[in-house]
């Protein structure tokens, strides 16, 4: 299930402005691993290359290869839809269906695909919302539209949407920026399940967060306004909080960056 | 606190800047102030009128509404302070305004109805004007109602699929110089004179030798109708957030799906209430109607062969006739047209309600 993505040499454009330039880099199946840096360094967008939503910007292009266990998803013959289905994403603001139930958003994925049976729906509905640990709050109410849920179910809500279609891959972007840290700690603890199944990686600006969640971290950095971001390094999240290689890393942990 | 400093620096008359008021409070007019100011008003704009011998009530109701914009801004700028009374002005156009475009609207309403009603009964919608005179106090609107629901029903069934599609093109496909020039030429389409249109389903129809019929009529009412549904959904479509979007495609799902599944199912209220507004345009259009579809007095509900009629054309033969009669026959039909416009607009009304997206818990 889980797979192993391989980065090497990625650069991405916006136009003619290039946000990332040549990022090289390994992450591990079964593990979360955590994209930190500044504002503005090309974290999002790198994490949107991963399942080829980077180029449903407009405007927007990728140079460079990411092997998902050895399949190059830029390849010439390769279906970005049937990538997304493989890499799936959980956004920074909750986003629910507005016209859909909480049911029918859960099984959005399948239903809008068409490749579902109908008698297998409730069975797979109930086990992602299980997984996103969001059943006992809402199964007295699943005809009841997903939009009236609180910030924090609605993107439990998401959670359980991106991994009802089974992905090998969940990229997560900032997801507990909008939310309070009781949702938060929901869904940190979620990611701690989740990665027993799923290749996870996350985008976050709170270093707590990356710490406690990851296994891996990743931090990017660009050299000034206007010019492309890149990885610094990347390493296990202990190494990085404690002795980071490289002198920007350690200032921007500690707060002495800039 | 900061509030409290922040409403104190507000609160500041303009005029002596440096001087910041001893106390949060100041001298207010009461609430019923505007409707006090509004009574003088008019007081004082009848008594002028009367006073001047002016015939026209719309003059009194103008010196009146000019009075109390002056009045409220005075009395607010003695009792209270400048800013106020700007505030107080402001408020105060914007209820004139409101007033002057609803009262000509409830008084066409009123005249309508008050004319129509008399005439507007179950033999009035159920006969034509087939062997009716001028003189006869008979006849009724049956074969001009068909004639309008055919060439109406024909227009919309051609133009609202086109012109919501050309939408979804425009917003979700389209870029580049293709997309600029529908949109131009929709934006000159959308001021098109009706006149115009027919005379373009005119020429054709001379120069394949057709006849007139519904079906022409309702060509015609196509062009007028297409530029006004593109426009309306458009903006209906760019109301979709690009999240919604997003989430779909980052779920595996076809951009074809997305549009049809979760863009359109957001939107449909709006577009429903768009293309109801359309059809109420187009509905009133007169002139390609005596052009295309001729005029009858005859029932034909055969929108592809013969000439048929329709409510405007109707109002307009009937007004031309002249008699007692044909004018009562007028208002009631023009009745009708305004009720027929009204039923859809508030079943538009309902689809988007119906259809809009959920927030209940």
């Amino acid at each position: 299930m889980a797979k192993r993505i391989d980065v090497s040499g990625l650069s991405a454009y916006y136009g003619s402005h290039l946000a990332i330039e040549d990022i090289s880099m390994t992450v591990e199946p079964r593990s979360v691993t955590a994209f930190i840096g500044p504002s503005g360094c090309g974290k999002s967008t790198f994490l949107r290359t991963l399942n080829r939503m980077h180029e449903v910007t407009p405007g927007g292009r990728v140079e460079g290869k990411v092997l998902l266990d050895d399949e190059n998803l830029y390849g010439a013959n390769v279906d970005p839809v049937t990538v997304r289905r493989t890499v799936g994403m959980v956004f920074q603001r909750p986003n629910p269906f507005p016209t859909m139930s909480i049911f029918d958003n859960v099984a959005a994925g399948l239903k809008l695909n068409g490749s579902y049976k109908k008698s297998q729906l409730p069975d797979i509905v109930e086990k992602s919302l299980r997984g996103a640990n969001l059943w006992n709050e809402v199964k007295d109410r699943l005809n009841k539209p997903g939009s009236g849920l609180s910030g924090g179910q609605q993107q439990r809500l998401c959670i359980a949407r991106a991994i009802a279609v089974e992905p090998d891959v969940l990229l997560m972007d900032e997801p507990c920026s909008a939310l309070d840290p009781i949702s938060t700690l929901a869904i940190e603890d979620l990611i701690g399940e989740l990665k027993e199944r799923f290749t996870i990686v996350i985008v976050t600006h709170n270093m707590q967060q990356a710490a406690r969640v990851s296994d891996r971290t990743a931090f990017f950095n660009l050299a000034a306004v206007g010019k492309p971001g890149k990885l610094i390094e990347i390493d296990e999240t202990e190494r990085i909080f404690s002795n980071p290689s490289v002198q920007a890393t350690e200032d921007y942990i500690s707060g002495r960056f800039g | 606190m900061s509030q409290a400093a922040n409403t104190g620096i507000q609160e500041r008359p303009a005029a002596t800047a440096s001087a910041r008021p001893s106390s949060l409070s100041s001298r207010a007019l009461p609430r019923w102030a505007p409707l006090a100011f509004a009574a003088v008003a008019i007081a004082l704009g009848v008594g002028t009128g009367i006073a001047a011998g002016w015939q026209s009530r719309t003059q009194w109701g103008l010196v009146s509404a000019l009075l109390f914009l002056v009045i409220s801004y005075i009395a607010t700028s003695v009792v209270e302070n400048r800013r106020q009374a700007k505030d107080r002005l402001a408020t105060s156009v914007v209820w004139v305004c409101f007033l002057l475009a609803v009262v000509p609207l409830a008084s066409l309403l009123w005249t309508t109805v008050s004319h129509g009603a008399e005439r507007l009964d179950g033999y009035f919608l159920t006969h034509s004007m087939a062997g009716v005179l001028g003189s006869e106090p008979t006849g009724g609107v049956y074969h001009a109602l068909i004639g309008t629901l055919e060439q109406v029903g024909i227009a919309t069934l051609i133009s609202a699929p086109i012109g919501m599609l050309t939408a979804v093109y425009l917003v979700e496909y389209g870029k580049g110089a293709l997309a600029k020039a529908v949109t131009f030429f929709v934006d000159v389409m959308t001021g098109i004179p009706s006149i115009v249109a027919g005379l373009f389903i005119l020429s054709i129809m001379l120069m394949t030798k057709t006849q007139p019929s519904g079906l022409m009529g309702a060509l015609a009412l196509t062009i007028l109708m297409i530029p006004v549904v593109v426009r309306s959904t458009e903006e209906m479509l760019k109301l979709v957030p690009n999240e919604l979007r997003e989430a779909s495609l980052a779920l595996g799902v076809p951009k074809w799906r997305t549009i049809l599944k979760v863009v359109l199912p957001t939107a449909i209220g709006g577009i429903t209430t768009g293309v109801m507004l359309a059809i109420a345009r187009i509905a009133g259009e007169t002139a390609p109607i005596m052009l295309l579809v001729f005029g009858s007095q005859l029932i034909n509900a055969n929108p592809f062969q013969g000439a048929q009629s329709s409510l405007p054309f109707y109002i307009w033969e009937q007004y031309k006739v002249g008699t007692d009669q044909s004018y009562d026959r007028a208002w009631a039909a023009a009745l009708v047209l305004i009720a027929f416009v009204m039923i859809l607009n508030l079943v538009a009304r309902g689809i988007a309600r119906w259809k809009a997206p959920k927030t209940g818990r």
